[in-house]
């Protein structure tokens, strides 16, 4: 009989028991779904701080499942990037839950077509708890096949989740998700079976430790990094993801765009510079920062003209997506210290701020019934909390000053002016700007106030449409402030990061 | 060694396959057996990974607990595909019939 | 046959393109695996040298259950999960009458139904030492439950959707329980008490066995039962789906 210290590894578990026992619980229940989401997303937010504080005394660990140490057995672990990365999975998810909960019941309550909001709500919670079990067990797995298992887990919730709105457009963009996710799984795959025929293990250190550089672990990685791009929606690839996440009811949309594009791109990003960096060449790397700088400019654009307000905002997670990559080509100089700190804050603001946008979206239209940009005028009047939570949302999403956005931003341009290559700085300066526009193009339609309307309708809105979404986006503004607390966690645990920072980060 | 080769060979080659039909063929039942083609040519690949030449050792099993994991993944994404293109394929057909009836409807009220 | 074939469109300049592009990325990776040498160690001598250990004979049941257990449970959920998908897009489109059923199919069900379960039950306890196991188990299940369903047996519209609920639950439940029991006994997720491994994968296997067998069944169902989503308010109209939008 053991019982749980401080100390003791087996706390990990608890991200993945928890919401995996509150998701079947929720299926085999239909009343009081959310009492049990709600429980199972607090204690996972508190089992994370309980990790963090732990990485932080003991430093980084390893729990090995059923006690069979690695080459047979699988392993998960903690360290600086994961725990920042459940952090962020944790923080979103607890806002989006109670946002789910508002959500609902203010459609339950006013039922234009009876049965399907009881539907959509029945199956929310099931999906959603399935899908925060397998993405807390994507970041924390140390297994390649593992980490297969757990992003066909997250594929399928994700995708059904999706379907969810019943929305013949839903359902056509569900089904294509399913297909590419499924795609990108497969591939994936493919790479395990070649890494496996080369290695003949599949635990991330130890094929960390074989640093083998043959053209078995070259086609292995090429192969699982076009099946996560796939899954992560690199600009050429990106072509399901508007419709996928414009068209999901508005919590689904937040989880997606928020929490399940930043899954498979931490693991590209942990593959290319922590397990297989040997295996890993200059035109690669500039490879991708060109599609990043690509998916910059082309999601803006494409964001600037969109006519509705959610397909304008999943455009402009196609955007934001490219930062993530536009920091691959300056690893050459700055090793991957610098870039970890780069990207997971991107993702962390990223995250927050697209949560955020996604809700308020989902207030809009509740509020008026549709999300055309054009007749969005005078919603600053009924609904100022989600007018006010949208432009916060926005100065993150443009990277000024105090946001987590600016100091990534900030890095990425001193980095490259730095390394001379400057073109990558110009692409951060004119997507920030185009960020600008089409930020503004939809804040300045909240604030036109019709002729000869008068609202003085007070929104009859439960708090719980309005108040996470600004709570999401003042995070995501004030990260910066307390920018040297998650490079403090990052650089705690990580092997390659104390090499190259001995003396502490700035 | 010949041996594994040749279903190693044989699996890349249904997975391409199934790949290119994936992309080219816009049917969704197509799509879906597509798909399957291609996880068929992976676990050829993985089952082929696991042999060994008699006499030299045990048969790996890890690889074989790998390909019934991913058959169990497979038949579950074919199922819930297979009921979402059935799914698209009513809606929208109800869609194409209500905008069909509202357009008569508009044309009869207008005479 | 090729009549079909004739109806098809020949490929244009875009599919050309990409023909060309696959079978040169096919010739390069069968290339590749043409040059990565000889049988690799693999994790075979690994699995041997534990076999004793991990409380069964077959090798393939030790891992999927004992030293990689935690990617089965994993993917007993995706199994799950798929049928949460499916309850949540569409109901069972059961015929909204009754057909007569030929007495020869309900004579091959009555026969055959009860010889799948036997075989099923056989297959789970065969795959301690042998190929089988909680999957292959299921598969015939779900095949005999596919039988009943194709037979149209009245007493499936009337089984009710919590007992339903429960038997679909009740392997992954199952699954996670043991894991949180050893847990609690030996600080290790699945790591099975001593003694106790060959009892313990028996009993995960019994009930995955079950719920799979449920699962690919409600697959086959295609949605979810009528009675699956509960209105609290009254619907204005009655006669309304609500499914269509």
């Amino acid at each position: 009989m053991i019982f749980l210290h401080a100390d003791t590894p087996a706390w990990m578990l608890f991200p993945i028991v928890l919401p995996l026992i509150a998701g079947l619980l929720c299926f085999l229940f239909s009343r009081r779904t959310f009492v049990i989401a709600l429980a199972a997303v607090l204690a996972n937010f508190l089992v994370v701080c309980l990790l963090i504080y732990q990485l932080l005394v003991f430093g980084s660990m390893r729990c090995h499942m059923g006690g069979w140490q690695p080459p047979l057995g699988i392993s998960l672990r903690t360290d600086g990037p994961a725990l920042l990365m459940l952090l962020m999975t944790a923080v979103t998810g607890l806002a989006i839950t109670l946002y789910a909960r508002g959500y609902f019941s203010y459609r339950i309550f006013d039922p234009p077509r009876a049965g399907r909001h009881q539907r959509q709500q029945r199956f929310f919670w099931p999906l959603w708890m399935l899908l925060l079990a397998g993405l807390n067990g994507l970041f924390l797995s140390n297994d390649i096949f593992n980490i297969y298992v757990t992003l066909e887990l997250i594929g399928i919730s994700a995708a059904s989740l999706a379907a969810l709105s019943g929305k013949p457009a839903s359902q056509l963009a569900s089904f294509r998700y399913l297909l590419i996710s499924l795609l990108g799984s497969l591939t994936y795959l493919l790479g395990i079976v070649f890494l496996y025929r080369s290695c003949g293990v599949l635990d991330l250190d130890l094929l960390q430790n074989l640093s083998n550089n043959g053209p078995g672990v070259r086609a292995a990685l090429a192969l699982m990094s076009v099946g996560l791009l796939l899954k992560t929606a690199l600009f050429p690839l990106h072509f399901w993801l508007p419709p996928a996440h414009a068209n999901a009811l508005a919590p689904v949309s937040a989880i997606l765009s928020a929490l399940v594009v930043k899954g498979s791109f931490y693991l590209l990003f942990r593959f290319w510079f922590e397990i297989f960096p040997s295996t890993i060449t200059t035109p690669a790397l500039n490879f991708m920062g060109t599609l990043g700088a690509a998916a910059i400019l082309w999601g803006a654009i494409q964001a600037m003209r969109q006519h509705r307000l959610k397909l304008m905002v999943a455009y402009s997670t196609v955007s934001q997506l490219g930062y993530l990559f536009i920091a691959f080509p300056l690893a050459r100089v700055d090793g991957s210290a610098q870039l970890w700190s780069i990207v997971i804050f991107m993702a962390l603001a990223h995250s927050c701020a697209k949560s955020a946008m996604f809700m308020v979206a989902g207030t809009v239209f509740l509020h008026l019934g549709h999300d055309r940009i054009k007749d969005l005028s005078g919603v600053r009047a009924t609904l100022p909390i989600t007018v006010f939570a949208y432009g916060i949302a926005g100065v993150s999403l443009m990277g000024l000053p105090p946001s987590g956005a600016f100091i990534a931003k900030w890095m990425l341009l001193s980095s490259s002016l730095a390394s001379s290559q400057w073109w990558w700085a110009l692409v951060v300066m004119s997507g920030s700007l185009l960020a600008m526009i089409y930020v503004f193009r939809v804040m300045s339609r909240f604030f036109v106030i019709p002729e000869g309307v008068s609202f003085i309708r007070p929104a009859p809105f439960s708090p719980l449409l309005e108040w996470p979404a600004l709570a999401l986006a003042l995070i995501s503004l004030f990260l910066g402030l307390v920018a040297p607390w998650p490079l403090h966690i990052l650089s705690q645990g990580s092997t390659a990061l104390a090499q190259s920072f001995p003396g502490g980060l700035p | 060694m010949i041996t594994t080769l040749l279903y190693s060979l044989t699996g890349l080659i249904l997975f391409a396959m199934g790949l290119f039909t994936l992309i080219v063929h816009s049917h969704p039942l197509r799509k879906i057996l597509a798909v399957n083609v291609m996880s068929t040519g992976v676990f050829l690949i993985l089952v082929a990974t696991a042999y060994t030449p008699l006499g030299q050792g045990e048969i790996d099993p890890v690889p074989h607990a790998m390909v019934l994991t991913g058959i169990v993944v497979s038949v579950s994404i074919t199922a819930l595909a297979l009921i979402l293109a059935c799914r698209v394929q009513e809606t929208s057909n109800l869609d194409l019939l209500e905008k069909s009836k509202q357009s008569k409807a508009r044309k009869e009220s207008g005479a | 046959m090729r009549r079909t074939r004739n109806r098809h469109k020949r490929l244009d300049g875009f599919q050309r393109l990409f023909l060309l592009l696959v079978i040169c990325l096919t010739a390069l990776l069968g290339a590749i695996l043409c040059t990565i040498h000889g049988p690799t160690p693999g994790l075979a001598d690994a699995v041997a040298q534990f076999q004793e250990q991990s409380g069964v004979e077959s090798p393939v049941t030790a891992v999927l259950l004992n030293f990689r257990g935690y990617d089965t449970l994993l993917e007993v959920m995706v199994l799950l999960l798929a049928v949460i998908g499916a309850w949540s897009l569409t109901e069972a489109p059961f015929p909204d009458q009754i057909t007569e059923i030929s007495p020869v199919q309900m004579g091959a069900v009555r026969l055959l139904a009860p010889v799948m379960c036997l075989v099923a039950a056989y297959l789970v306890w065969q795959g301690s030492h042998l190929a089988g196991g909680a999957f292959q188990g299921g598969a015939i299940l779900g095949a005999a439950g596919v039988l009943l369903l194709v037979s149209e047996l009245p007493w499936l519209r009337s089984t009710p959707v919590f007992s339903l609920r429960i038997g679909l639950v009740l392997g992954p439940l199952v699954f996670v329980g043991t894991a949180l029991f050893c847990l609690f006994f030996t600080g290790d997720l699945l790591g099975y008490p001593e003694g106790t491994a060959g009892w313990l994968i028996l009993l995960i296997e019994t009930a995955c066995a079950l719920s799979i067998g449920l699962t690919l069944a409600s697959l086959f169902a295609g949605g979810r039962p009528e009675d699956e989503v509960v209105l609290e308010h009254k619907p204005v109209d009655q006669s309304f789906n609500g499914e269509r939008s």
